[in-house]
């Protein structure tokens, strides 16, 4: 049988949900009104669990399950706040802190921060765990755009929307470990890289401070990130939103 | 006629190595500073009393900033010893914030005292490059500039750069009554 296949039922903290039979389930979730926390994920671009703090309870399932790249199933009986989970999301967004460099108060992003949000969203008023104060570059090579590594959470939507929306891949993930960073081109300088096209999709979609234009100063960055959903809309359902 | 007034909470307020921001939010409390100062006995700080050594006996201690010198190390350990509840107040307490980014030259030629001291004292002076030395007078920097509670134990985190007068006073008001302070959400929690 081709075409659409029948949706699916499942429950979703009590709630019965119905959903379309190639959803996430992550989309489910946020359809039936509820919320779980997200920072790599974006609509517009393929998901990839890199954050997790979206893993949510399955019953039945023998470990946590990151809702943004997996499947609905009919009968699924998933819960997206226990106390474990409560305390495990809080976990996570104190390492973010801690493995980072993240002032706040000095950011560009300060005020318009995804990663600042979701900390006050699990309830963080201090890191349990040692900041790292890892040393990290700062690329200004780029006549337009800076990029400030140590801001950085290895989200990759830059990675993604500079692949799947422009198509140029400027932009990949190199070195292994706590050494792990976003490259341009073969590991150069962002302004020697020829493929960028000047476009600015990775600083709009970034959650944090870590892209940004040069003119912004403190708490000046203004992200778009809802732009990756509407170039894709634009493109797939010639609905464009400036019209 | 004497009425029997139930003994007032002793409060002190700390400046460590913070910018006096948290303070001034204080401030910002205006008017219901003078529903504090009848709660409240000061007893120790910066902004509204003029003694000079922490005393004993401190029911409620407010600690604004990071503990980036040997002056801030011994006043923190001293803090502790003599208060029965300490709070992280601001940013630069809780996470070590700005006076915490010297860190980052922890592991360069020098570490992060010499670098700080060399880019601030003799790189960037106009005249008269030195490096501060005034032993028993200028504090001598810590290598490493730690949040309040990598030193002490500290029972309650008011973030903020700087929290807000109305996030103190919700903060302050939930002791005052003897509850847990109500932190979750925008109007209680965030950085920066």
């Amino acid at each position: 049988m081709t075409g659409a296949q029948l949706p699916v039922r499942l429950s979703i903290n009590g709630l019965v949900v119905e959903a379309a039979a190639e959803a996430t389930l992550l989309q489910a979730i946020r359809s039936a009104g509820l919320q779980v926390p997200t920072l790599c994920h974006l609509d517009g671009l393929t998901p990839v669990g890199a954050c997790r703090l979206c893993l949510v309870v399955i019953e039945g399932h023998p470990k946590l399950e990151p809702a943004c790249v997996t499947a609905v199933a009919d009968g699924m009986v998933v819960h997206t706040h226990t106390p474990e989970l409560d305390t495990y999301r809080r976990m996570a967004v104190e390492l973010f802190f801690a493995e980072g460099n993240h002032v706040c108060a000095v950011c560009v992003a300060n005020g318009a921060c995804e990663l600042q949000a979701v900390a006050v969203e699990v309830g963080m008023d201090h890191s349990r765990f040692p900041y790292q104060y890892p040393r990290r570059e700062v690329d200004a090579s780029h006549p337009l755009f800076s990029l400030d590594h140590h801001r950085c959470i290895l989200c990759t939507r830059c990675v993604r929307v500079c692949d799947e929306i422009e198509a140029a891949h400027v932009w990949d993930v190199g070195y292994r470990g706590s050494s792990c960073s976003i490259i341009a081109g073969l590991d150069q300088p962002w302004g020697e890289v020829a493929a960028c096209t000047n476009c600015g999709k990775c600083v709009d979609v970034c959650p944090t401070g870590a892209l940004f234009r040069k003119e912004d100063g403190s708490g000046e960055k203004q992200p778009h990130p809802e732009r990756a959903q509407q170039l894709v809309e634009a493109r797939t359902e010639h609905h464009w939103h400036n019209q | 006629m004497t009425l029997a007034t139930p003994p007032k909470l002793r409060f002190a307020t700390v400046w460590l190595a913070g910018c006096s921001g948290c303070h001034m939010s204080f401030l910002d409390l205006d008017e219901w500073l003078f529903e504090l100062a009848e709660r409240v006995e000061i007893v120790y700080s910066p902004v509204a009393s003029d003694i000079k050594v922490f005393p004993e006996g401190v029911d409620l201690c407010l600690v604004e900033g990071a503990v980036a010198n040997a002056d801030n190390r011994e006043l923190a350990l001293q803090l502790r010893a003599r208060s029965k509840v300490v709070v992280s107040f601001g940013d630069c307490a809780v996470s070590a914030n700005v006076p915490g980014m010297r860190n980052l030259w922890a592991g360069v030629e020098g570490g992060s005292r010499q670098s700080v001291l060399e880019r601030g004292y003799v790189e960037l002076a106009d005249t008269g490059a030195q490096h501060p030395h005034a032993p028993g007078i200028v504090p001598e920097l810590l290598e490493r500039v730690l949040p309040l509670h990598e030193l002490i134990p500290v029972d309650h985190f008011l973030p903020g750069c700087p929290p807000s007068a109305e996030r103190i006073r919700t903060f302050l008001e939930a002791l005052l009554r003897g509850e847990a302070p109500p932190m979750e959400g925008p109007a209680m929690l965030g950085f920066g």
